[in-house]
Parts: C-alpha cells; sequence; structure tokens
C-alpha cells in the first residue's frame, strides 16, 4: 500500500521540507508491523512527487482481520490488509508524516499555513459503500474527486467489481489538511481497525478532525465508523463539536422504525401468555432472552424458562435475566426432558430458522410429548416483505431463514397441525396492518382443546 | 437363636441374604455392629455413621456433626444402591424415623431391605463402652437400649423383607454370610434360546411354531413332553392363557417344559389375573378370562392346584446370558433390569402407563422403549403388534395370534424370526392392530434421539483402547452446528476425520515435502504405502442408493431419491437438489455396470469423495477472500513497482526495495494462478467431478479390512463406467524402504504439484495400521509448493518467511486425527450392524464436537 503525494507549484522540491523527508533519498522507518519508506519517483522544479510505501510484514500480521470478519479460518494469514488503504496505514502516516500532519516545519515555517496545489493518490481504498459514499466524503472538503472501481477478477468478469476503488483526489489545500483529512477518513471507509477502539480514540479523532469535522455533512457517519460504531464514543465526540448535534437517545435502533416491529411482537406475546393463565413458561429459542425479560418481573408466572441452540445467546440472556429464569443449551431436533411440565410454550421467529422437512419433529415434540395448554408461534409474513425498502425481491428478512410464509401457507401448516394434535388455533396480525398484503409478522396462537 | 424369613428352617449360623441388599444393622452402641461387619462384609460395603462423623469433623464421636453425617452417609448409599451394590449401614438405628428414610431409599433403588438386630443384653454394652477411648454416658446406651426394645415386634411392618437377630457376642461369632441370587438372575444361563411371544391359549399354533423351531412334542393323554433341539431352551413371555381355544393344554405344554428344564417362563398379566381367580380372590371375569375359566371347569382340582403353584412360582424377569439378554411380558427399563420390588413386578406385567384411557378403552401405554439405553437386548410381547421392529435394541414379538394375526418366536442369538400364521381368528382385537400405537407412532418418530445421548462426556470406539473424552464446550458447539446446519441425523452416519501434513520440511523452498510422509510411516514399521493424489475440491460423503426405496427402508428417510451428498460437517452439499440427485443417479448407474451392488451384496454404499471444482462449494470464499486478495495485492503490487522503477531510473537507491516488490508482484501472479486453477465454471453435470477415494461401507460390511489398493482398485471400476461425472484418482504404492520407489514418487509430487496440482495423500497401504504404541495415522498430506499460497498467503515463500512459518506443531492436528478417525469408523461399524440410531448419531456428533476445537487452520 502506497499513497503518492504530488505537488506542482514552483520549487516543487519544498515538497521536501513540508514532508521532512529530503527527495534525494530513501527513508525507510521501522513499524512494529513491518516497515514504512518515503522515496521520491519524480523530482523537479516544477512536480515533485513522494511515495510513503507500506511494506507490511504477513507473518507478523496475525493479529489482523481480513475485510469482512467472515469467520474464514485463514483470516490472519491471507488477507488484503499489505494492500489496502487501512488503519495501518494511518498509523505508518501518523508517523512518519508526524511533523507533516502537525504543521510543523522550519525551513518553510510560512508555506505550512498556506493552500498549495496538492495532488494525492491511494492505489486501492476499500470502499463497502462505493464511489459515491467516497466522493460525499471528500468532496465536501475542497476536492476534486476522482474514484474508479477495480474488477474482482478480470478472468472472471461475471463476478463484477471488487469493493476496492482507486482514489485521486486534487485540490488547493494545506498539505497537513490533506493529511489529516486521509488520518480520518482513511479508516472510517476502510472499517476495520487492526487496534482496539477506546477512550484515546475519540482524542485522536478530535485532535485531527477538529477543524473540519464539525462542520462536515457527514460527521455522525464518521464519527460512528471511525469509532467502529462505539455508540458511547462516538457520542462523547459529537456531543465536544456541538451540543445540539448529539443524537437522540435510542441508538442504532433509532435508524430503524420508531417503535421497532420486534418490540411490539414481543409484547403482543407476551400479552397472550399473560392472558392464557399459565403460570410455568417455556420460551424455545430465546435466543437473548428479550421476551424472558418482559415476564421476568411479574408474579403471575411461577417458572420461566427459556432454551436455546446459541450458547453465546445464552451467554448474554443470562447476563439480562434474574437467576430464577432457567436458561439451558438444547435443540429441538432432539428429545429433552428438561422441557417437561409446562403451561405456555413460545416459539418466537424461530420455527423460519428450521429446515421444513424438520419441521415434523417440532410438531412432536412440541405438541406431541409436551403439550402444553398454550403454543404461540410467530413468524414472518412473506407477502408484507413487498413494502419494506432495500430487501431485494424474493429475499428472505435473514439469511438463515430457511422459508418465509404467505399467510395461506401458515395457515395450511397451522391448521391441519392443531387438529391432529387436539388443539384450536387462532391467527393474528402483528404490527403495522396493510390492506392488501396484511401485517409484517403472523401469530398463532393454540389452546388446547378440553377434553369433555 | 436364630430365626429366619417366615419360620423356614436353616442350617444354624447361616444368614442367608440377596446380593442386593441394604443390610441396616440395629443395636445400641456397643452391642458388635462394626466388629461384626468387619467380619462379614468388604470393607467398602460397610457405610458407618462413625466414619463419616470423623470424615465431615475429624472426630468420630462429634454428635454436633451427625446430621452432615448422615446427609453424605445418605448419598453414598444411594449411588450404592443404584449401581446395585450390597450396601450395609453401621449406625445404631434403634430409631424407627432413621430406618424409615433407610428403607424408603432400598425401595427408591428396588433393593431388598435387610435387618440385622444385635439385642444384647445391657451389660454387654456396658462393658464394651467401658474399653473405649471415648465413654459414652451410661444413660445414652440406656436410652437406645429401650428404644431397640420397642423397635423389634415392627421391623417386618417397617418393610424388612429379612431379619436376623443374635442375642449374645457369642452367637455372633459364628454368624456366616450367605448371599443368594436373586430370582431374576440367570445370567449363567447363555442359551441359545427360542423366545416365543403370547400364546393366549393358541395351543395348535404353539405346537407347530415349536415344531418348526426343531423341537419334538410328544402328546399323549394327559401327558405332554417336549425335546428341545440339543442345547437349546424356549422361553415363554406370558400371557398364555385367556381368549384362544386351548389355554389349559398350553399351560400343560408349557409347565411339563419348565419343569423338565426345557424352558422359562415369566408371567403375564393374563395369568397373573387367572391366578387371583383361582386364589379366590375377586376379579372381574372379562377379556377373555371367561373362556379360559370355562375350560378349565373340565379339568381336575389337583391339576388346578398344580396350576396355582406353577403360576404363583413364576419370576417378574429374567436377565440371561451374562447380562445381555432381559425377558419380560410386558418389557423392563434398564434401572429395574436384575432387581425384585413390586413395582418392577407391575412393570413387568403392564408396562409403562399413563393412567389414562384412550378411545378404546384401553391404557394409554408409554413407549418405554422408546427411551430405552440399556446395553442388554429386551425381548418382550403385550401389545400386539403386525411386525416385530427393533428398537434401541428392544423387540415385542407379540404378532397377536389370538387375533388372527401370527405367533412369532425370536431366535438366540441369531436373532432371526421364526412364525405362524394364526389358524383362525379366535377374538376381535379391542383396537384394531394396525393402530395400536407402536405403529400409528410412524418408525420416523420412535427414532428420535435424546440430548442427554449426545451430551455424553466419552465414547467408546473399536479402534482405540481409551475412550474418546468430549469436553462439554465441545459438544455445546457440536449441538449448535448439528441442529442449525446438519442434515438428518439418520443420514450422518460418518464423518471424515481431519488430516494432518507431514512434518514440516526443511528444504529451501518448502514447508512440506514428500520425505517427511514416507519417513513419518518408514519410522514406525510401516514398509508399504500408497500416495494418492490430493484432489482440489471439497470433502464429500456420498451415500448412493441402489434405488429410491433404499432411502426409505434401510435409512429411514422419505422422499430422498438416490442418497444424499455432504460436506465434511454434515452439511448439504448441494443447495439445490436437483444437481445432487443427478450425480447420485449417474453414479448409481455407473455402479450398476460395474455389477458392484450384487457382488457387495448391498443396497447402498458410502463413500468418501472430493468433489470438484472447488468453487462449487467454495465460490463465495473464492470471492470474497482469494479473489479479493487477489484484486488488491494487483493494483497495489503495479502501482508501487512503477513508481519504484521510476525513482530507480533517476539513480535514488531504490533497487533493494524494487527487487523485493517485484517479488511480492510475482508471488501475487501465481497467488491469483492457483485459486484460478481450482475454480471453473460449471455449465453442465459434466462439468462437476466426483473422485470417490474411500469405499467405506456397505450393508453389513465396513471396508476397514481391505487396503487401499483394494479401494482404489473397487472405485476405479465404477469411475470407468462414467468418466463424465466420475474421476478415478491417480495412485502409486511405494515401498518406503526402497530409494528407487520413494525418489519416483517424489518426482511424481514434484511434477503434480509443479503443473498446479495440490498434492497428495501418503498412507499406509493396510486401512488401519498399528505398532506397539497405538493407532498410526491413517493419512497424512502433502501439500504443494503453489497450493500452499493459498493457505500461508501470497508471500510465504520468502526464505524469511518461511524459516518462522516452519516453527509449526503437529501434536494436537494429529491427535484429534486419530480419535476423528475411530468415532467416524466407529459410527458405521454401529450402523452396519444395526445399532439404534441414538448410538450412530452419537459418533458423528463427537467428530462435530472435536472439530470445534480450535486448531491452526494451516495445517
Amino acid at each position: 500500500m502506497y499513497l503518492e503525494i504530488t505537488y506542482q507549484r514552483e520549487p516543487a522540491t519544498d515538497l521536501g521540507y513540508l514532508l521532512h523527508k529530503h527527495p534525494e533519498r530513501v527513508h525507510t522507518f521501522a513499524l512494529s508491523y513491518g516497515h514504512a519508506h518515503v522515496f521520491y519517483p519524480e523530482v523537479s522544479e516544477t512536480r515533485c512527487t513522494a511515495v510513503l510505501l507500506m511494506e507490511l510484514d504477513p507473518v507478523k500480521l496475525v493479529r489482523g482481520r481480513g475485510p469482512h470478519g467472515s469467520g474464514f479460518a485463514l483470516d490472519q494469514y491471507v488477507n488484503d490488509r499489505p494492500y489496502v488503504a487501512s488503519s495501518f496505514f494511518s498509523v505508518a502516516l501518523s508517523q512518519v508524516y508526524s511533523s507533516a500532519l502537525a504543521g510543523r516545519s522550519s525551513e518553510r515555517p510560512e508555506l505550512v499555513e498556506q493552500a498549495v496545489p496538492l495532488e494525492a493518490r491511494l492505489p486501492v481504498l476499500s470502499a463497502s459503500g462505493g464511489c459515491e459514499r467516497v466522493r460525499r466524503l471528500f468532496a465536501p472538503l475542497g476536492y476534486e474527486v476522482e474514484v474508479a472501481p477495480l474488477p474482482l477478477d478480470e478472468a472472471y468478469p461475471e463476478w463484477g467489481n471488487s469493493p476496492y476503488v482507486q482514489l485521486t483526489l486534487r485540490g488547493t489545500v494545506r498539505l497537513k489538511d490533506l493529511l489529516s483529512h486521509l488520518y480520518v477518513l482513511i479508516p472510517a471507509i476502510d472499517h476495520e481497525k487492526h487496534y482496539w477502539v477506546g477512550e484515546d480514540e475519540v482524542a485522536k479523532l478530535l485532535r485531527h478532525g477538529e477543524e473540519w469535522l464539525p462542520q462536515h455533512p457527514e460527521r455522525e457517519w464518521i464519527t460512528m465508523r471511525y469509532l467502529k460504531y462505539q455508540r458511547r464514543l462516538a457520542d462523547q465526540a459529537l456531543a465536544k463539536w456541538s451540543e445540539s448535534s448529539a443524537l437522540e437517545e435510542g441508538g442504532e435502533e433509532q435508524v430503524e422504525k420508531p417503535q421497532r416491529l420486534n418490540d411490539i411482537r414481543l409484547q403482543t406475546v407476551a400479552q397472550l401468555l399473560r392472558e392464557s393463565g399459565a403460570s410455568r413458561i417455556l420460551d424455545l429459542g430465546c435466543g437473548e432472552g428479550k421476551l424472558l425479560r418482559l415476564l421476568a418481573s411479574e408474579r403471575r408466572f411461577a417458572k420461566l424458562a427459556g432454551m436455546d441452540v446459541s450458547i453465546e445467546a445464552l451467554r448474554r440472556a443470562r447476563e439480562r435475566l434474574p437467576e430464577e429464569v432457567e436458561l439451558f443449551q438444547g435443540s429441538l431436533l432432539y428429545r429433552d426432558e428438561r422441557l417437561q411440565g409446562f403451561e405456555a410454550v413460545s416459539l418466537v421467529e424461530v420455527i423460519e430458522h428450521i429446515e421444513p422437512d424438520r419441521l415434523p419433529l417440532l410438531e412432536q415434540l412440541v405438541f406431541g410429548e409436551l403439550g402444553p395448554a398454550t403454543v404461540i408461534v410467530t413468524t414472518p409474513n412473506r407477502e408484507y416483505n413487498d413494502l419494506f425498502e432495500g430487501l431485494e425481491e424474493g429475499k428472505f428478512r435473514h439469511h438463515d431463514h430457511r422459508f418465509e410464509w404467505t399467510r395461506a401457507q401458515f395457515a395450511e401448516w397451522a391448521e391441519p397441525l392443531a387438529k391432529r394434535n387436539g388443539y384450536t388455533v387462532s391467527f393474528h396480525p402483528v404490527g403495522p396492518l396493510d390492506e392488501a398484503v396484511g401485517a409484517p409478522t403472523q401469530l398463532a396462537l393454540f389452546r388446547k382443546e378440553i377434553e369433555a | 437363636m436364630m430365626k429366619s424369613r417366615e419360620g423356614e428352617e436353616v442350617t444354624r449360623m447361616q444368614w442367608k441374604i440377596p446380593e442386593c441388599a441394604l443390610v441396616v444393622l440395629i443395636g445400641a452402641s456397643g452391642s458388635g455392629k462394626s466388629t461384626f461387619a468387619r467380619r462379614v462384609f468388604k470393607e467398602t460395603e460397610v457405610l458407618s455413621s462413625d466414619f463419616f462423623r470423623a470424615m465431615v469433623s475429624d472426630d468420630e464421636g462429634d454428635q454436633s456433626a451427625s446430621s452432615a453425617a448422615f446427609e453424605l452417609l445418605h448419598q453414598v448409599a444411594a449411588k450404592r444402591l443404584e449401581r446395585k451394590r450390597l450396601t450395609v449401614i453401621d449406625a445404631t438405628n434403634v430409631h424407627a424415623d432413621g430406618r424409615k428414610e433407610l428403607i424408603a431409599l432400598a425401595k427408591k433403588y428396588h433393593m431388598i431391605p435387610v435387618a440385622f438386630v444385635m439385642n444384647m443384653a445391657e451389660s454387654v454394652c456396658y462393658e464394651h463402652n467401658a474399653m473405649r477411648e471415648r465413654k459414652l454416658p451410661s444413660h445414652v446406651i440406656k436410652r437406645q437400649h429401650q428404644a431397640l426394645k420397642r423397635s423389634l415386634r415392627n421391623l417386618k411392618k417397617e418393610g424388612f423383607r429379612y431379619i436376623y437377630k443374635a442375642h449374645e457376642p457369642k452367637e455372633l461369632m459364628q454368624v456366616e454370610i450367605v448371599r443368594e441370587r436373586l430370582w431374576v438372575d440367570k445370567r449363567d444361563e447363555t442359551g441359545p434360546f427360542d423366545i416365543i411371544g403370547d400364546v393366549h391359549g393358541c395351543y395348535a399354533e404353539l405346537v407347530e411354531l415349536l415344531t418348526q423351531l426343531g423341537y419334538r412334542v410328544v402328546d399323549k393323554e394327559d401327558k405332554v413332553h417336549v425335546e428341545p433341539p440339543v442345547g437349546r431352551k424356549a422361553i415363554f413371555l406370558g400371557d398364555l392363557v385367556d381368549r384362544g381355544p386351548d389355554s389349559p393344554s398350553v399351560l400343560r405344554l408349557v409347565m411339563s417344559m419348565v419343569e423338565s428344564g426345557a424352558a422359562l417362563c415369566v408371567p403375564g398379566n393374563h395369568d397373573v389375573k387367572l391366578l387371583k381367580k383361582l386364589d379366590g380372590r375377586n376379579v372381574q371375569v372379562k377379556h377373555g378370562l371367561e373362556v379360559t375359566l370355562a375350560q378349565l371347569d373340565k379339568e381336575p382340582p389337583e391339576w388346578i392346584e398344580e396350576v396355582r403353584n406353577f403360576l404363583r412360582g413364576l419370576v417378574s424377569h429374567y436377565v440371561l446370558d451374562e447380562g445381555r439378554l432381559v425377558v419380560a411380558h410386558a418389557g423392563m427399563k434398564e434401572e429395574y433390569q436384575g432387581r425384585a420390588s413390586g413395582v418392577i413386578r407391575d412393570f413387568a406385567l403392564y408396562g409403562e402407563t399413563t393412567g389414562e384411557i384412550d378411545a378404546f378403552g384401553l391404557p394409554v401405554r408409554l413407549n418405554w422403549a422408546e427411551s430405552y439405553r440399556g446395553s442388554a437386548t429386551v425381548v418382550y410381547g403385550h401389545t400386539p403388534i403386525p411386525e416385530p421392529t427393533w428398537l434401541n435394541r428392544t423387540l415385542n414379538i407379540d404378532t397377536g395370534c389370538v387375533f388372527g394375526g401370527k405367533l412369532t418366536a425370536l431366535r438366540y442369538p441369531e436373532n432371526e424370526l421364526v412364525s405362524v400364521a394364526a389358524k383362525q381368528v379366535y377374538a376381535e382385537p379391542v383396537r384394531p392392530l394396525e393402530a395400536s400405537p407402536a405403529v400409528s407412532n410412524s418408525h420416523r418418530d420412535e427414532m428420535r434421539i435424546d440430548v442427554q445421548d449426545v451430551l455424553t462426556d466419552r465414547i467408546q470406539t473399536r479402534l482405540l483402547r481409551r475412550p474418546v473424552h468430549i469436553r462439554k464446550e465441545q459438544s455445546a458447539a457440536a449441538l449448535e452446528t448439528m441442529s442449525r446446519f446438519a442434515i438428518d441425523p439418520k443420514w450422518l452416519i460418518y464423518l471424515p476425520p481431519t488430516m494432518s501434513p507431514s512434518e514440516t520440511s526443511e528444504q529451501p523452498g518448502y514447508l512440506e515435502h514428500p520425505e517427511e510422509a514416507f519417513g513419518y510411516y518408514a519410522q514406525r514399521g510401516v514398509k508399504q504405502v500408497i500416495c494418492e493424489e490430493k484432489h482440489m475440491g471439497s470433502r464429500a460423503v456420498v451415500i448412493a442408493c441402489r434405488d429410491k426405496e433404499t432411502a426409505v427402508n434401510r435409512f429411514d428417510v422419505a422422499d430422498a431419491g438416490w442418497g444424499v451428498i455432504y460436506t465434511r460437517t454434515g452439511r448439504r452439499f448441494f443447495e439445490d437438489a436437483s444437481v445432487e440427485q443427478a450425480i447420485l443417479e449417474r453414479l448409481q448407474q455407473a455402479i450398476t455396470r460395474a455389477g458392484l451392488w450384487d457382488e457387495l451384496q448391498t443396497d447402498w454404499m458410502c463413500l468418501d469423495c472430493e468433489l470438484m471444482p472447488w468453487s462449487a462449494k467454495a465460490q463465495e470464499l473464492i470471492r470474497q477472500q482469494y479473489a479479493l486478495v487477489g484484486a488488491a495485492s494487483r493494483q497495489a503490487l503495479a502501482g508501487a513497482v512503477s513508481l519504484l522503477k521510476q525513482a530507480a531510473a533517476a539513480g535514488r537507491g531504490v533497487e533493494e526495495l524494487l527487487s523485493r516488490f517485484q517479488e511480492k508482484q510475482e508471488n501475487s501472479r501465481e497467488f491469483v494462478a492457483a485459486y484460478r486453477r481450482y475454480s471453473w465454471r460449471v455449465n453442465d453435470l459434466n462439468d462437476y467431478k466426483l473422485a470417490p477415494f474411500h469405499l467405506l461401507a456397505t450393508e453389513g460390511r465396513v471396508y476397514t479390512d481391505r487396503d487401499h489398493l483394494w479401494h482404489m482398485e473397487t472405485i476405479g471400476r465404477i469411475c470407468r463406467e462414467d468418466t463424465g461425472v466420475l474421476m478415478a484418482t491417480r495412485y502409486l504404492v511405494v515401498n518406503v524402504e526402497n530409494s528407487d520407489e520413494v525418489e519416483a514418487a517424489t518426482a511424481w509430487w514434484l511434477e503434480m504439484t509443479e503443473s498446479g496440482g495440490e498434492g497428495m495423500v501418503v498412507k499406509p497401504l493396510s486401512f488401519i495400521a498399528a505398532n506397539g504404541k497405538g493407532l498410526l495415522q491413517p493419512a497424512v498430506k502433502c501439500r504443494g509448493r503453489e497450493y500452499l499460497r493459498l493457505i500461508y498467503g501470497p508471500d510465504y515463500t520468502e526464505e524469511a518467511n518461511l524459516t518462522r512459518l516452519r516453527n509449526r506443531s503437529l501434536k494436537q492436528k494429529r491427535s484429534l486425527a486419530l480419535r476423528e478417525f475411530a468415532l467416524g469408523l466407529e459410527g458405521l461399524m454401529r450402523f452396519v450392524d444395526r445399532e439404534p440410531l441414538h448410538r450412530v448419531h452419537a459418533c458423528a456428533f463427537g467428530v462435530m464436537a472435536l472439530e470445534s476445537e480450535p486448531v491452526d487452520p494451516r495445517l
């Protein structure tokens, strides 16, 4: 990875003074994860180019992560970090060009404060937001922006473009501003920090962004990305700049709907459980325990339990739930004695994560063997998907969904099932109701028929 | 002065007790309990309150520690009783409420409470007490004595089944303990047996069945004699009487066989009800009892008396053949086997019921067999079913003869079924046979696995001496992967093991080289190895079926077509089922043309394969990881090199830097070339290549006894039949002691890897290889220099990097490989042995659990 800076005002060799690097020499600096070199491919009175070339040591890099954090096991060894503009590069920049970044020059102190014609080139920038996003970040800072996407592999044109772009910036700016723009925006765009983001990152952001970030139309996006979406840190930074610009309460969720569908869903299920008269409740697929938390404080429930297959979800659930709520790892694939003895069982957004050919097993387990008085099942209503912006047609709402049903399909499953197992079933829409396609979530309430 | 059970006279000084007893010593302090217990019982059998007091307080006389001590004592006793160990409670036990707890404990585990009473004179106790270091106040002993006296009368009522008493120390000295086996324990009878289901008075069918089984039945007048085939013995599962045409003759025959030692018999609920009636007790005369009573009317009273004695003497169930076989009328849970109690007797007679009544007015039965996990085979009857089906090592052989079905026998240990059809319908079933619960629950439902089956911490395999241990967090991880992503457990009879690379090579430019692979086996005494080309695809396990019925009949999976293809983590290989089925159909046709279905006498085949192209399964990986790194490196390095060239031309001393970056650029080109080689476009089925390399198993067999040459040749025969979609694997057999052969194999490897091949796998020629120290690696891989760029990154070949990368440890990987190898094959062996599904599944689950262990992914 490298950064090319070209200075085109006579005497262009002044760039050497501005950068504190003599144009005729190669300068090499040791970094904790490799080396950085500065050299000048072009030096003349009219035009001078300095290159900061970073050479990452791939073996030392084992703590770096790939661009997608995809769980790819070889992430640490096969990754793009040596080749793209990343936080590694920002750190190198701040170390190698520290004086220039701070606006210090003993030889040309007046030049440091002048806006001068500069051109900067980054060959590879990992820009998941695409060219437009990059343009929106740099254009407000006064640059003429040239962004070009790179193909993934020219041998496979059908694979399309990579998330990488090549970036050229031209403008009349102070060098120290150019460097601080890059210092802040490179990791914000790349979004993979190789080190832990903590309080001192806020200080760095405040220092390097002080003069331009408060006015930047994208300042919230930049702040959030730079601080890796750590709301608390981002609020600190934003609050520093302007009392009014601090985000309202609510975090990321606020980006979505005023009242989130999930909350409505859980409240609906909680209410039905209260009305069911059951005192022993089992939430199958309890996840992080949000439903159980709604119920936990209520006296009417003598026993609350949650089962989930994910250890990680259960760990988080344990943190948010009182001790009396029993939590255990289990699966609807296996017979399990711990599931016995509950009067109501809820399956909130669970069935769509199960392969359709396994649903009979679920039926046998929940309705056949456990046979509680009440069973509540919720699942997405596929018909409503058309109303979701940004959801491609034919796609599911979540990548792990094995199916999403229309209201008719849901009924087709639930009604014969209820009959086979001696239940009655009623259906309830959950969430804003659309006349044509119904509500986003559909809920089936099963009640065991009382034998005469 | 000794007394025995029911006043029966026993040899003086012999106290007979059942083997599964809880012996409660009762006597005041100083009555000689501990001395006696030490003499006649094993040290570990005796739980003394003094000992537990000392354990919790360091002072055996510390009365304040008593409640803690008894709590512990009860816990230890419970664990022993659960394991059917004779246990002796050495405490004063003079108070009824203390004894009550102990009796409850014995009952809970179906052990027999026995009381040994040390009813010594007070003076004896004072004398002993006086000799002790820590003397008890005399009023304490006096009180204990009084309590003992009060207890004596009620011991029987309290529930002690055997009560022995001694009044003098001298007497106690002469007592000898005789341990008796329970009636149910016939472990030393090893058969072979012919186990016969519910007869219900169907005499003609019984005679026919016995004859078919090779018994000679001589029925003259009132005398029946049956001569069994040499060495064999019949076992009747009860319900000899009621409903059928000739219950008296059936009784006569069975009684004569039992008397002559030609048969064993356990009671059925109908037999017991008949006994009650004959004993004059009030029972409802229905469900066929009325028929039997009418038939018995014609019999002489002396014989009726014999019938009563016979029925009274029947024992609830039998444990036979060293504990491998259990017979009972309605089944027997594992925890009841070989024990005796009222609860167990009821279970043997009626099975487990919910207490509810079904639409036909019959009790709703719980299917104990579904959750049965015992190691003994249980053969039972009681519930009529159309066809016997094995379920978790249990088999119901009541095929409803009296209802017009058939009378069935199981030959044990051959496990062959022999049946005789009913000559007519003697009684109408209350509930239609087809609708009995065992059948209406589809077979599929009965195959459910309990979560406790998979969350076990150890699995014993045939290949490793020690069991494979599974840690809690490993099984938790496997539970998640298995539930969320894996295919139906019924298909998952095998998961392949991980494979270790060869030891790290020291040769310049190489991380792996054949030298070390051959060295591994040579050093461990293996001469012949086979080198197999390692295809660059994805591991695929294939279960190929001969026809579409096999999936249902053998694997119990409906609508499964020609079988299944799954990945090494148990996921379905193809999202598109039509591609999977098309490949399987081609494979099935090739196996048919090769004539292997008949030759191997099988309807299915389990194959270990590599499926290409790599991009078929790893498309996302290639695009999101490899192509990405390729694109970024190409662009960045091209720019850097061009700028460095410019600087070099201007004489700025960047030559060294330039050459280094040119090398990186070259590495990046090789890296891109490497991943491109393994991804090709798939336009039609023939663009897929399936390369099997192990023919793991077919019906009844796991081919671990055949060497790899047989596997290669047999698979080669299949591949020849369809070169479009099947690919034979190139291989070379090498004698590792012959340097020419080693050299030739090394050259072969170099040639393959330099033209882009992934490398090769070196295996001992025999499928399973071991030396004195144990099992050897079943295979080690030796990967090519270029291929390894995809694993270690584009620049790994730079010598400075190689030096550091050579520091890698294979120990954990190899240990995992062995355990997973053993588990994988164990699963197959259990499957071909037709073991219960949960036993097969536990092995695949174990492999998955071990695979959650973090290991260097580059190995």
